[in-house]
């Protein structure tokens, strides 16, 4: 009798052993479950739902990247071009890599073309918005997020925006680093 | 066998006597009583909580708490309610009766069983300490909601601990009782012949070894959130606080049914003792049960239909915990089929268990409304949910302790409890309990956020009504108390039989029950 019972609580420890690693399984589990079969719907409703897009034209997006001469990084975008319906949000990546053998800081400034354009491009996120600092040989992507206001005169079919970055070390140790133009 | 009963005193072998017998005691019956006596105090401490409460209650505005108090009251109140009255009184039944009704001689691991008792009032103390500790005791609901529990105080730690306690306490308890049941019954008694109430305990016992591990794993990455850096429910190291709930509810949804398949079990056993037939469709009792404690897995997010899920999930779990009503209807279709054209006596227990049978039905009624995620997501956090689930712990879980209580007192102490008592104890509690529990439904539909100690004037009368009704029901279990001491010191000697139509192993031995029973094996034809 007593073997038996010996037997039986091995059993139920076993099991309750199971249990207690099953709860942090649990973990993974449901992200996989959600991610599988799309029932979060959480990452879309945090999003609120726009429902400004302008959808009877297509315009055509450039992208590109410069470094000031005082700044030995390489700067690129992920993506030369792309067409987006204005109104719609639009996330792109661009890489630097500082190919110097010290920690730098730099700050982007965009221009746009057609200049007109600039007051509709409305940026949400932007790597301009803060100067980078880049340890020696250090890679970044950075994202720039952004809206083209449906509002945009309608014979504009290409925009182009255009990013270069400027070294700000010496401007950053006499504090006016700040007063950079950026947005 | 009588004349060791008498000497039952005398019998314990040697054991140390005064506080020392209690401490290292690993007889099933004095843990049981052990059990019992934690549960009673403890359901006086969470009482005069809940009387607390009540009365800040009784007008709105602030009078007696300030709101951080009061969120501390209601916390500390469904924590110990839950894991310190209600759990270890079904221990507690479960260790006086389990061995009786098998005929075993005593639980299968006397020692771990006397360690599954001890820890628990540490437990306790450290909940009621939390109190005296710099911004008081935990205030984030007894739920455990994260962000609240993670942005806490060192008493949201100090009850993480107590929660680990608590069930590592049930799980030893369970564990030692599921493999009493298995492995010690009597020879003849098959599991299909076993008193109902075993039979709820015994699955009551796998869904704790199931389901109190998933808690302790959920409260540990609490606990590492909030001490060691992980970011398992913190939004800000990209964690999610929605996915605490889901594996807190998978363990408490079945929890809920831990708290009341006993419950079943006692109702089991009283109403056809005092109906005087055996119950109505024992084998569909058992399989209703299985399938309850079987479903209670795959319901748990009907408790968060609000955190924003797609209807698919949502039709889901309404569906699923619709089908839970099924079974349950089956059970009090049993009990009502077992009291039709009986004998009935309406002594003290038995009234307790209509009680139960009348008013655990409309708890299951408002939790059918609750199931159904429209009307759901209207009343969430309302007074609505509050009377749902008092009327199923209260007149439900509670009540069905009190029927056993009394049905057993005489067997356990030897005196027939006083009738007297007992029937105002039971007029003033059932009329307490709906004067405080039904006027919350309307609270509820009318929109009263439940966990606020203040509350726009128009939900003034019924709230004063509900006050009323709790000090009555509060104030009557002090009567319960008088019984149960007044049981213990002397009364009318109680046959072995106690009750005329109790039938099963227990009612065989003398009353009180001796120290040691059932040495040698009785065989169950």
């Amino acid at each position: 009798m007593a073997l038996g019972n010996t037997k039986t609580l091995g059993k139920f420890v076993v099991v309750t052993l199971g249990m207690f690693g099953f709860g942090f399984a649990l973990v993974p589990f449901y992200y996989k479950i959600c991610e599988v079969t799309g029932i979060n719907a959480g990452a879309e409703q945090s999003l609120a739902k726009n429902t400004q897009v302008d959808t009877s034209r297509w315009v055509t997006l450039e992208f590109d990247a410069n470094t000031n001469s005082g700044l030995p990084w390489q700067f690129k975008p992920e993506m030369r071009t792309m067409k987006v319906h204005p109104g719609q949000l639009v996330q792109v990546e661009y890489d630097v890599t500082n190919t110097s053998d010290q920690a730098m800081v730099g700050q982007a400034v965009p221009s746009y073309g057609p200049a007109r354009a600039a007051a509709f491009f409305k940026k949400i996120e932007c790597f301009c918005f803060t100067p980078q600092t880049l340890a020696a040989g250090e890679s970044r992507r950075m994202p720039v997020l952004f809206v083209l206001d449906p509002g945009m005169d309608r014979d504009v079919h290409t925009v182009t925006l255009s990013y270069t970055f400027f070294n700000t070390e010496k401007k950053a140790q006499t504090g006016s680093g700040k007063s950079l133009p950026h947005g | 066998m009588s004349d060791a009963a008498h000497a039952h005193d005398d019998h314990s072998h040697g054991h140390p006597s005064g506080i020392m017998r209690w401490l290292t005691t690993t007889n099933h019956k004095d843990i049981g009583t052990l059990y019992l006596g934690f549960a009673f105090i403890m359901l006086f401490t969470a009482g005069s909580m809940a009387l607390l409460i009540r009365a800040e209650l009784f007008q709105p505005g602030l009078q007696i708490t300030n709101p951080d108090f009061f969120n501390q009251l209601t916390t500390l109140h469904g924590l110990i309610m839950v894991f310190g009255v209600i759990m270890p009184a079904f221990s507690g039944f479960a260790n006086w009766q389990v061995p009786l009704m098998l005929g075993a001689p005593d639980m299968a691991f006397p020692r771990m069983n006397n360690w599954a008792f001890w820890v628990l009032p540490v437990a306790g103390l450290m909940l009621m300490g939390s109190f005296l500790l710099p911004g008081g005791a935990v205030a984030g609901g007894w739920t455990m909601y994260p962000p609240l529990f993670i942005q806490g105080g060192i008493s949201y730690d100090l009850t993480i601990l107590a929660v680990h306690i608590m069930g590592l306490s049930s799980i030893m308890g369970s564990i030692n009782i599921a493999t009493t049941i298995l492995n010690m019954r009597a020879p003849g008694l098959t599991l299909m012949k076993m008193p109902l109430f075993c039979w709820t305990w015994l699955i009551t016992a796998y869904l704790l070894i199931a389901t109190m591990p998933v808690l302790a794993g959920a409260v540990t990455m609490l606990l590492t959130d909030r001490n060691f850096g992980t970011h398992f429910f913190n939004a800000a190291g990209g964690g999610d606080p929605v996915m605490f709930q889901h594996i807190f509810w998978f363990f408490a949804h079945p929890e809920v049914y831990i708290l009341i398949l006993p419950a079943f079990g006692i109702v089991s056993q009283v109403i056809p003792t005092f109906a005087r037939k055996p119950l109505f469709g024992y084998a569909s009792m058992v399989y209703a049960t299985a399938s309850i404690a079987i479903l209670s897995f795959i319901v748990w997010a009907h408790h968060m239909f609000t955190v924003g899920m797609p209807v698919a999930a949502q039709l889901f779990f309404m569906f699923s915990t619709m089908l839970i009503a099924v079974p349950t209807g089956v059970k009090v279709f049993n009990w009502v089929a077992t009291m039709w054209k009986g004998s009935l006596t309406f002594e003290t227990p038995m009234l307790f268990a209509i009680a139960f049978v009348c008013l655990f039905t409309i708890g299951g009624f408002s939790g059918l409304v609750l199931a159904m995620a429209p009307v759901d997501i209207q009343v969430h956090d309302t007074y609505y949910v509050v009377a749902h689930f008092h009327y199923v712990l209260v007149s439900g879980a509670l009540f069905a302790i009190f029927a056993g209580s009394y049905y057993w007192l005489p067997k356990w102490t030897g005196h027939m409890y006083d009738e007297t008592l007992g029937k105002w104890h039971f007029w003033l509690s059932v009329i307490g309990m709906n004067i405080v529990f039904f006027p919350m439904h309307f609270l509820g539909l009318a929109g009263m956020p439940r966990r606020i100690p203040d509350y726009a004037l128009q939900f003034t009368e019924f709230n004063q009504i509900a006050t009323v009704g709790a000090f009555i029901f509060g104030f009557s279990q002090l009567i319960f108390l008088v019984v149960v001491l007044k049981a213990i010191k002397g009364g009318a000697k109680a046959t072995d039989q106690v009750w005329e139509g109790a039938e099963g192993l227990e009612w065989t031995l003398p009353s009180p029950a001796p120290y040691h029973t059932f040495e040698t094996a009785p065989v169950v034809k």
